[in-house]
């Protein structure tokens, strides 16, 4: 059992490993190279795997799951109310409409009676969540109007899911299959309709509530351990358990974890639970894709090759003809709706789960449902390819592709300063920029801090930002500048190290607390380095002046022509001291070096520069003259 | 009458004569001493704060070395920030409307340097007038400059003794002794003093 488990996980990765890259590179998207690689692994080519890839396929329908909560994450609860109209509307039509058609079509063309016509209608009518989100996203698509609203359809399905699952067995016409024990066994089943609904109501408000007021305070006190994996670990429970909750009182999972994503996208931990969660969602995704692509049953579609090519082009053609209407409805433009239509004209994961689903129930039998599931499995295997061909050869035809949208409201995340550290420092140089209207992305490492300055309405994350993904996800792509204001001198060079590595367009400015760290700075090629105590010694210093009666316009010029000099002669001190670092103890070393820099003050800030003020030399030279001219008048 | 005095002098520190002369100016409580350099040593003008003090005062005073044929450029700074169109000029500008405004101005060279055809080839008046119009535009009363001539070489005795015209001249014009229209057929205010000794 052992073996057969890393035989199989090594079979699975390697095929992605090879197969992604691969199909990336001819520009055909990850999602394409994941179901070619199951193609390939499965059954009927290499056959690595068998029939087990349908098991695969349930566990790894996870990802799918944990794709919501991402997706939900991303999606502020002030976004996803003004998605409502696109919600209801777009989807519900979408819906009906395809499935009266399908429905309809089904009724003409074959001798099916009418309940299993609409059992098809209804299935056929779902599309695939995971393949259009994960296509869109890896386009950069998801901000656009066709992405959003491809997305909007796609969570209504989700949501009628719900309904159609209740309403199947209604439809039943023969005994069906009953395979026992593979029906769900919730825990309200066989209770009044009313608690039922009762129950389901409760779990939905006790996930919002938990989510707005609880969730953060356990995060805390997670994250106080400073154990990253236990954060992880926490964020696995939270998705995983909503799943169960779901799945109990019969909602979709999916849907759970996205109601969770959705309440917990304005908490400080958004960011640490993206980064957390993103891998496992990305590997259960792909092997998803990999399940789908293996799960093609060529047997069946070489036994009869035009009934499943006229479901599959039937089944495209049905759908992509009502998105376009529908897109066109709604008031689309040409190049929003191809990519909506396009987007969504496919079967979708739900279907097996349906057509499963009917057969159990006696609503359909296995000579309809098999090349329907066949037909399903192509048709979304053909979606990357169809959007491709829709980017490359339609779209040019209808003008200007569309671009995303940059809304500051939405993705306000995408700020053009990322401050690292909001402790005394960096809570210095945040209040300062908010002052001047400059909104920055603030990352901390101390949860208490986090969520005090939350508290007081700051737009701060936890997390540690020398992790490159965090700083990822803080939207380091986009940035401009990052601001590293840790208080630890290894943490300050470890984010440098990250950002130079990951993000070489960020112009980086850091905070440094020794002499040497300073020095090491200098030494990084960055746009700026500061010693924290630098600038507060010097004002002190120069009140301290003004206090023993110097004039204070002149102790200013006096600080900053020091500042100016200190700067020069530390930086010239960096480049040398690299020659004698070995032979001298740094202690001494910087002993030695601040003798010479004082030395160097008194002989060069010491002597009075202000020469435009001084009126030494002009007495020097004029007053004889003047004292003549007196002279002559008095005489 | 309450009389607003904008001192700068960047080299303060190195100043005999305005030290002299300043030397207990602020002793009337009629008198605001108002030290530019040293209140704003990083050129970080307080505006609203300026226009306050100028709201209480009645005659607005700019003490000053004479740098470049000019004024120190925290002066002009000054003027820049803090004569805001709508508060100190133009139709709606009238919070300076029928102050007295003052020159009081040191001069490193000797009086006769200061004549047409001479070292400077300009006379004080004619160095002034941009001052003197922007007290004209903020509908301000320009009085005729005070003008302590050859501070290069000049003795204690000479300064004192201006230090008591200029004295003088202060507590007449806060006790609303001058009468500004005789003052008008005045060039420079040291003469006026010197008509009325």
């Amino acid at each position: 059992m052992e073996g057969n488990f890393f035989y199989q996980a090594f079979v699975y990765l390697a095929a992605a490993v090879i197969a992604v890259p691969v199909a990336k590179k001819l520009g055909l998207g990850s999602v394409l190279g994941y179901l070619i690689a199951g193609v390939i692994i499965g059954p009927y080519v290499l056959g690595f795997i068998g029939e087990e890839g349908q098991d695969v396929m349930h566990f790894a329908e996870f990802g799918v799951v944990m794709m919501l909560f991402l997706v939900g994450l991303e999606l502020q609860p002030s976004l996803l109310w003004k998605l409502r109209a696109p919600i209801l509307g777009l989807g519900g039509v979408q819906v009906i409409a395809t499935t009266i058609l399908i429905t309809a079509i089904v009724m003409l063309l074959t001798p099916l009676v009418w309940q299993m016509a609409l059992a098809i209608g209804l299935t056929l009518a779902l599309s695939s969540t995971a393949i259009v989100l994960q296509t869109l996203s890896e386009k950069g698509l998801l901000k656009t109007i066709g992405g959003q609203n491809a997305f909007s359809v796609l969570l209504f399905q989700d949501i009628a899911v719900i309904p159609i699952l209740a309403f199947l067995p209604l439809l039943a016409t023969t005994e069906g299959t009953h395979s026992s024990g593979h029906e769900s066994n919730t825990w309200i089943e066989g209770m009044p309709i009313i608690l039922q609904t009762l129950i389901v109501l409760g779990v939905i408000v006790s996930i919002i509530l938990i989510g707005r007021y609880a969730i953060s305070y356990a995060f805390r006190l997670i994250a106080q351990t400073r154990l990253r994996e236990l954060f992880t670990a926490a964020a696995l429970l939270l998705v995983i358990g909503i799943t169960l909750l779901m799945t109990q009182v019969g909602l979709s999972p999916a849907l759970g974890t996205f109601l969770a994503g959705v309440v917990l996208a304005q908490s400080e931990y958004r960011h640490e639970l993206e980064t957390d969660i993103e891998p496992f969602k990305g590997l259960l995704l792909g092997l998803f894709f990999i399940a789908v692509g293996a799960s093609i049953d060529f047997k069946l579609i070489f036994e009869n090759p035009a009934l499943i090519a006229a479901i599959v082009a039937g089944l495209i053609a049905v759908k992509l003809l009502i998105l376009i209407v529908v897109g066109r409805f709604f008031g689309m433009r040409n190049d929003s709706n191809l990519l909506f239509a396009f987007g969504l004209a496919q079967g979708g994961e739900f279907a097996f789960v349906l057509f499963s689903y009917a057969l159990q129930n006696g609503v359909l039998t296995g000579s309809e449902a098999n090349p329907l599931i066949a037909a399903v499995a192509i048709s979304m295997a053909l979606t990357p390819l169809l959007m491709l061909l829709n980017e490359k050869l339609i779209q040019p035809y209808f003008g200007t592709k569309e671009s995303v949208e940059k809304k500051a409201d939405d993705i306000d995340e995408k700020n053009e300063v990322i401050v690292a550290g909001f402790g005394r420092y960096g809570s210095t140089i945040g209040r300062f920029l908010q002052a001047n209207g400059t909104q920055a992305t603030y990352l901390d490492i101390d949860p208490n801090n986090v969520d005090l300055l939350r508290k007081l309405g700051l737009k701060v994350f936890y997390g540690d930002a020398s992790r490159h993904d965090l700083l990822h996800a803080a939207g380091a792509e986009d940035a401009k500048l990052l601001i590293v204001a840790v208080d630890e001198s290894e943490k300050t060079l470890e984010i440098v190290q990250t950002a130079q590595k990951h993000f070489p367009h960020l112009k980086i400015m850091v905070r440094t607390k020794y002499w040497n760290d300073y020095y090491d700075m200098l030494e990084k090629n960055l746009l700026g380095v500061y010693r924290e105590f630098s600038d507060t010694a010097l004002r002190m210093g120069a009140d301290v002046l003004s206090h023993l009666g110097y004039r204070k316009n002149q102790v200013q010029r006096s600080l900053r022509k020091f500042r100016k000099h200190d700067e020069e002669y530390a930086t010239d001190l960096a480049k040398t001291r690299h020659e004698q670092k070995n032979f001298i103890k740094r202690g001494r070393q910087v002993i030695e070096e601040l003798e010479l820099l004082m030395l160097d003050d008194i002989d060069k800030v010491a002597k009075d520069k202000d020469m435009g003020w001084d009126t030494e030399t002009i007495k020097e030279e004029f007053a004889p003259m003047i004292r003549m001219q007196k002279d002559e008048k008095n005489l | 009458m309450k009389i607003l005095i904008l001192f700068a002098h960047p080299a303060f520190h190195k100043s005999r004569v305005n030290k002299i002369l300043t030397n207990g100016i602020d002793e009337s409580e009629n008198i605001t001493f108002h030290d530019l350099y040293q209140e704003y040593p990083e050129l970080d003008i307080d505006v609203k704060r300026e226009q306050d003090l100028l709201n209480k005062h009645d005659v607005i005073v700019f003490h000053f070395p004479l740098f470049w044929y000019s004024t120190p450029s925290i002066l002009k700074e000054w003027q820049d920030l803090v004569l805001e169109h709508g508060w100190a000029f133009g139709s709606k500008g009238n919070a300076l409307k029928d102050k007295l405004f003052l020159c009081l101005v040191t001069a490193g060279g000797p009086q006769k340097a200061y004549n047409v055809g001479d070292f400077h080839n300009h006379t004080i008046n004619q160095l002034l007038s941009p001052l003197r119009q922007t007290a004209v535009l903020c509908k301000m009363k320009p009085l005729p400059p005070f003008v302590v001539y050859g501070t290069h070489a000049i003795e204690k005795d000479e300064v004192l003794r201006h230090k008591e015209d200029l004295f003088y001249f202060l507590d007449q014009l806060i006790n609303n002794q001058i009468n500004g229209e005789i003052l008008e057929n005045f060039e420079y205010l040291n003469d006026f003093i010197a008509k009325q000794n």
